[in-house]
């Protein structure tokens, strides 16, 4: 209870000065919001998450970590086929499911990425980009603790995409936790490094991955060739 | 005795190839240069390990050379440019160059396992400015396009943007760069340089 208490005290002071800093554009109309949802961010992933994915780090030999994302990112590939599937990809489409077949088969539920060691190119495809091929605008910003940056197309996205994980599917209530916890710890891993990157780089950190995400969306969105943006 | 005449064998020749250099296409530049860089981080314990004096000296020896730290600045600072006085102009370049070179110092020793593959280079006889596209592959992960914005000078090659999977470097630092000089001015942004800079390394 305690140990809540120091984290959300200056969780809540760092709210309300971040909300006063801060005025709203038209690329991020929810700022203010954000960038206190971004200060509760910064505060419990230092005390809690930071700290722990760096024990994983840490105390997980490279092999078993490298197993671990390739698990997930079976689950990934499937995913991507999917949406490849929805936007009209078949090539792109029949890599992603030929690399879910082979690594989910010989390569032991995904733990071994024998795919990529056969040269089948692994590419990223979500629902944000299938519902932004089909018309959908991004709607605001957000960001969201302990989840990221997002907006709201994207982030309807992961929805769609968590309700239909086939980690879902596990009726073992503990396997099935367990899974979300570790593909979680996962994630928040393979972050530290580009972390370190927005720690020296940026002079306002919340801006910067504000910024960064939006472009890289959009420069995925139109496939590497976005129309040049409009000036403020 | 035997070493002395090899130097002085070797001193004409590394002459040489300063010359070749100076005719490098800007798409051979930037493959000689990522693939001599990862090669010193395979080779050496110390840059893996982040060893940041190494690091450093890495990045200002053999990559520091080819960027045009004047042009990026310029960029990033867009119209208000050339409403900093010339000392000023110096002092962002100069606070510009430190951050790019800490930030890379604190990266570069994550890219042990990476390759890069180098795409072919869509350029006219003439040409002064071209872009130099990359992949970077990752082991078990989707490739990262990375394009270098290059320019050619007296002193050869210099890249003057990199644009990692679409987010161009001195875009995001417009955006930085101009909220801040609207609220504290230009002086304003040296100082949040210079803070910056002068903070610790991030670990």
């Amino acid at each position: 209870m305690n140990a809540l208490h120091h984290i959300l005290t200056p969780a809540l002071a760092a709210v309300l000065l971040a909300g006063c800093a801060a005025t709203p554009s038209r690329v991020d109309p929810l700022e203010p919001w954000n960038r206190a949802m971004y200060s509760v961010h910064e505060t419990v992933d230092t005390a809690v998450i930071k700290p722990v994915a760096q024990a994983y780090v840490r105390n997980t030999p490279d092999p078993v970590r490298t197993g671990v994302s390739n698990f997930f990112g079976n689950i990934d590939d499937l995913f991507s086929g999917i949406n490849d599937v929805l936007q009209g990809k078949a090539n792109r489409a029949g890599d992603a499911f030929g690399r879910v077949l082979l690594n989910s088969t010989f390569g032991i539920a995904g733990i071994f990425d024998l795919a990529s060691m056969a040269g089948i190119p692994k590419d990223k495809n979500d629902f944000g980009l299938t519902f932004g091929k089909w018309g959908a605008p991004d709607g605001p910003y957000l960001f969201i603790p302990l989840f990221g940056p997002t907006t709201v197309r994207d982030g309807t996205g992961w929805l769609v995409r968590i309700y239909t994980s086939p980690i879902g599917y596990i009726d073992e209530w503990a396997v099935r936790w367990s899974l979300w916890g570790l593909g979680y710890l996962d994630t928040r891993a393979q972050l530290l490094d580009s972390e370190t990157v927005l720690d020296t780089a940026a002079l306002d950190k919340y801006r910067f991955l504000r910024n960064a995400y939006l472009r890289s969306r959009r420069y995925q969105l139109y496939e590497g060739n976005p129309p040049p943006e409009t000036e403020e | 005795m035997i070493r002395r005449l090899v130097i002085l064998f070797l001193a004409p020749l590394s002459l040489c190839a300063v010359a070749a250099l100076a005719q490098e296409s800007p798409d051979a530049l930037v493959k000689r240069v990522s693939e001599d860089v990862l090669a010193s981080i395979r080779a050496d314990k110390d840059l893996q390990a982040g060893n940041q004096a190494k690091v450093k000296e890495l990045i200002e020896s053999k990559l520091v050379p080819h960027f045009d730290f004047t042009r990026m600045t310029a960029l990033a600072m867009g119209r208000n440019w050339r409403s900093a006085t010339p000392e000023q102009q110096k002092q962002l370049t100069d606070q510009f160059r430190t951050l790019l070179v800490r930030t890379y110092s604190g990266a570069l020793s994550n890219y042990r396992d990476n390759t890069i593959d180098y795409k072919p280079l869509k350029m006219n006889p003439g040409d002064n400015e071209v872009t130099v596209r990359t992949e970077v592959r990752r082991p078990s992960q989707s490739p990262v396009p990375i394009d270098y914005s290059m320019e050619k000078t007296a002193d050869g090659w210099k890249a003057y943007d990199i644009i990692v999977a679409g987010v161009s470097l001195v875009t995001t630092y417009r955006d930085e760069f101009g909220d801040i000089i609207k609220t504290s001015g230009i002086d304003g942004l040296v100082k949040a340089l210079g803070d910056k800079n002068r903070g610790p390394a991030p670990k």
